[in-house]
């Protein structure tokens, strides 16, 4: 489906019009454009959010007082806390961005960590086949066969105990979602290195006598690899997710040690029952609007690579019905 | 819907299709793309127009406009009358309730174009039910009575059976008869022998032609082929970049074209007998030179599935090709033929026998102690758009043999790139395009300029110009002939074509299912084949000239 993308947009224009996402950007149309606008602007803001955190929280993720005394715990938005302050005393404006920041860390270790290991992989299974293949693909199936949360609860906890740091917990957030990762990474390429094997120009370089590791890397790596920037926008929500499942549960970041989402709602339980509804509201809101965000820039970034799915500008038109 | 249920043996009369400067406009990715401009023929009942042209040219556009199977993206303006109703402006009811009806369509991959899933019985009834109340029974006593028209034998029995008990030409057989089944008064049939070999392409062809005959059927026959144009057309449309370049008659326009554009089209076409390699030759020349390959009872099986028994592809086949010969490799799909040049390359295994390619014992065969022979074996394949990475460009593709058995550096590659671009006359510029910026005929002159990288004492072309269109593969053709006298490399050239195989090699065996049955020089084999085979293969192929091809029509019909 990719080929035709490149087909499309041809080599002579300039690089940056060919870049993933911009190129989508280019040939979208109507509801489309519509999906993946909304989709970009959310994840901007998620990016922004996270950069800025610094800059644009009033006060730190773990600070429960300043120079005027201590803050007070469940106080409603307004005035100095505009989103309020939870049971503990934090800031829950503060908490909602620097939770942007730990996020944003923990998706990027976990997506580089799986996609280097699961596209060697993948490529190396698919291409040489044989016991070797078999093998990885069982080991695949079984990672897949877990419920993705319990192997993660299972990898912190052997990684750090339980509880950790900031960089701890990440890394232990990070790692377990690799783990769930490495297979789907795995299966994508694999199955793109069957299909590409069997290619003439795969069987031409063998009949000009290039070696296994040239035609792997040179000739099937680089078409194998075109539907990763998609993958990698989905997989991103689902790492988000899966990290603020560990939070809930109690297996994340300590808070304070860095700022978390999914611990903020399971703190905000309580509240829930009581009334108040600012403690879970913000961080809940922020979880969906970044997944909703980072989902739709790939499910329109699936439909804009296959022409089939692409809506396109209509021409002029007379009597509809002709197109039938 | 529709009260008028005509009887199955009714005819039709007058003009049933009447296309009116007819234009239709793609919206891709580039903008708008017209793909036909200002088109206009009529069909009379009866009568078999055909549509020619070459890819691109906007042909089965055409044909889908007649029934109203545009993709969503295309916007059709013009008018296209069939039988009183413009297919343009109906809507989707009335568009269902004239398919089938009045207009009919023969696809090109008969393999496809049926379900798997039900019996031919059924799909064929599906029709017949979807046009007005008919009980089952009915429908299937119709299925019938069409099957037995097309020529399936035991109709009674067939009607049960699935797709896939069938055989390609009697699938198409089956799809010719869905089509009759409710006697249309037009049958759009869009390359309906590509897929097909040529000896059954000519009882398909025979067929359509009993159509037109028994029910007084239009028919708008979309193909390449000029020789089937010649052989069933009663008026040809030639259509070049969405226009009609030129219209007439089928017997005025292979005598006299009178478009400069129709003209060069048909000097393309490869006509049997003509342009021979090998005229004046009675001898097998270069015997005292050294062999290349030499198979001796060449045996390649495919292993079976679970439980099936293993497929025999090749079956004790002995060649030989000596240094600076062209062999010339011609059978049916599935022959075989295409095996065995995969097995020289060392892309297939042998599994009995002796094949000896450059000294080296390819049964038994081992990778590492081939890979040196492999720079002295060139490579040109099928299919030029998947034959190239589409990520490298030009260059780097033609360079790719340099780079990995000369271990050249891309600076020094590039100088023998541009020697090799100037050989196959592209410009040196293409060095720096992608794949898909190059035409079918640009990509296969890249392919052939990558095979000869090393200069290899052996080229392997297995079907280099299938996949291109006449006037293209007629230029391909002629430079692989200038190469080959230059560089005198020898080649194995397989092909489906008799006719360019003719032109190219002097050396000719035929191969059947497996088995060599022939092999001769190639005017002997053409002009006098041995093997029964041989002689059904050279009367089904159809020549561009509708007097000749009358002649042997009658002949082929007398010995079948």
């Amino acid at each position: 489906m990719g080929a035709t993308t490149v087909t499309a947009l041809g080599a002579k224009k300039p690089l940056w019009t060919r870049l993933p996402i911009i190129s989508h950007y280019r040939m979208s149309a109507g509801l489309q454009r519509g999906m993946l606008v909304a989709g970009l602007v959310l994840s901007v803001v998620f990016v922004l959010a996270a950069a800025l955190a610094p800059v644009l929280a009033p006060f730190g993720f773990a600070q429960i007082s300043d120079a005027d005394g201590q803050f007070p715990t469940q106080a409603a938005p307004g005035g100095k806390f505009i989103w309020g302050t939870t049971v503990g005393g934090f800031d829950v404006f503060s908490r909602t961005l620097w939770g942007a920041q730990t996020a944003l860390l923990v998706i990027i270790i976990a997506v580089i960590a799986s996609i280097f290991l699961g596209v060697f992989l993948g490529l190396v299974s698919g291409y040489l086949g044989g016991w070797l293949d078999r093998i990885l693909v069982v080991l695949a199936d079984a990672i897949y066969a877990f419920p993705s949360l319990l192997l993660a609860i299972v990898m912190s906890i052997v990684i750090t105990g339980g509880q950790s740091d900031l960089w701890g917990g990440i890394l232990a957030a990070a790692i377990s979602i690799t783990v769930v990762f490495i297979p789907q990474y795995f299966r994508v390429i694999r199955a793109e290195t069957v299909r590409l094997k069997a290619e003439p120009f795969v069987e031409s370089a063998k009949v000009v006598g290039a070696s296994t590791w040239r035609i792997m890397f040179k000739h099937v790596f680089r078409n194998a690899t075109r539907t990763l920037p998609l993958i990698f926008t989905l997989n991103a929500s689902e790492a988000l997710l899966t990290l603020a499942g560990l939070g809930f549960l109690g297996f994340g970041i300590e808070p304070t040690k860095a700022a978390e989402w999914g611990y903020d709602l399971n703190r905000a339980l309580s509240d829930a029952t009581s009334g108040i509804w600012w403690t879970g509201v913000f961080p809940g809101a922020a979880i969906v609007l970044t997944v909703l965000g980072l989902t739709l820039v790939g499910e329109s970034m699936n439909d804009l690579a296959d022409p089939r799915l692409r809506m396109r500008r209509k021409s002029r038109r007379r009597g509809g019905k002709a197109t039938a | 819907m529709n009260a008028h249920r005509k009887d199955v043996i009714g005819r039709a009369d007058g003009t049933v299709l009447e296309i009116r400067d007819l234009e239709v406009t793609f919206t891709t990715d580039a903008g708008q793309v017209p793909a036909v401009r200002g088109v206009g023929f009529d069909v009379a009942a009866g009568e078999v127009v055909a549509v020619v042209g070459e890819s691109g040219s906007g042909k089965s556009v055409t044909a889908r406009t007649i029934l109203g199977l545009l993709a969503e993206t295309a916007v059709a303006r013009g008018a296209v009358v069939l039988k009183g109703n413009n297919m343009l402006t109906l809507g989707a009811r009335e568009l269902r309730a004239v398919r089938g009806d009045d207009v009919a369509m023969v696809f090109q991959e008969p393999s496809t174009a049926l379900n798997p899933v039900y019996t031919v019985g059924w799909q064929i009834a599906e029709g017949i039910r979807a046009h007005g109340k008919v009980s089952r029974k009915e429908a299937k006593a119709r299925a019938i009575e069409v099957l037995r028209k097309v020529g399936i034998p035991e109709p009674e029995k067939r009607v049960n059976h699935y797709p896939h008990q069938f055989s390609g030409g009697q699938k198409q057989r089956v799809i010719i008869a869905a089509a009759l089944a409710l006697n249309p008064a037009l049958i759009v049939a869009d390359e309906p022998t590509t897929a097909l070999d040529v000896t059954v392409q000519a009882e398909i062809l025979e067929l359509l032609r009993e159509v037109r005959d028994d029910f007084n059927t239009g028919i708008v026959l979309i193909t390449h082929n000029m020789g089937v144009v010649a052989d069933l057309a009663d008026r040809v449309v030639v259509m070049y970049q969405g226009k009609i370049v030129e219209s007439a008659p089928s017997s005025e326009l292979f005598a006299a074209p009178r478009e400069d554009y129709t003209k060069a089209l048909l000097a393309a076409v490869p006509h049997l007998g003509r342009n021979s390699a090998s005229a004046g030759m009675v001898s097998r020349s270069g015997q005292e030179k050294e062999v290349l390959v030499q198979a001796t009872n060449l045996n390649i099986t495919y292993p079976g599935r679970l439980g099936s028994p293993s497929f025999t592809a090749v079956d004790d086949v002995s060649l030989q090709i000596c240094a600076g010969e062209v062999y010339g490799l011609v059978g049916e799909s599935g022959s075989g033929k295409t095996t065995i040049g995969r097995a020289i390359a060392g892309l297939n295994k042998v599994s009995g026998g002796s094949l000896k390619v450059l000294g080296h014992e390819m049964l038994g065969f081992k990778e590492r102690s081939f890979k040196k022979v492999r720079q002295d074996i060139g490579f040109v394949f099928q299919d030029p758009a998947a034959s190239f990475n589409p990520q490298l460009s030009i260059g780097e593709c033609v360079a790719e043999p340099l780079i990995v058995h000369r271990s050249l550096d891309a600076r020094a590659a590039r100088k023998r790139v541009d020697e090799l671009l100037e050989a196959v006359q592209l410009p040196a510029a293409f060095a720096a395009r992608f794949p898909h910026e190059l035409s079918g005929g640009q990509r296969q002159r890249a392919s052939l300029a990558r095979a000869l990288a090393l200069d290899p004492k052996l080229l392997i072309a297995d079907e280099p110009t299938s996949a291109l269109d006449v006037s293209v593969q007629a230029k391909v053709l002629e430079l692989f002939k200038e190469l080959q006298a230059e560089l005198g490399f020898a080649a194995l050239f397989i092909s489906h074509d008799l006719a360019v195989v003719d032109m190219l090699s002097t050396w000719v065996g035929v191969l059947y299912r497996g088995k060599l049955v022939e092999e001769g020089i190639g005017n002997q084999v053409m002009g006098d084949p041995q093997h029964p085979y041989t002689r059904r293969l050279i009367a089904s192929l159809p020549v561009p000239d509708p007097v000749e091809q009358a002649i042997r029509r009658e002949a082929f019909l007398k010995a079948v």
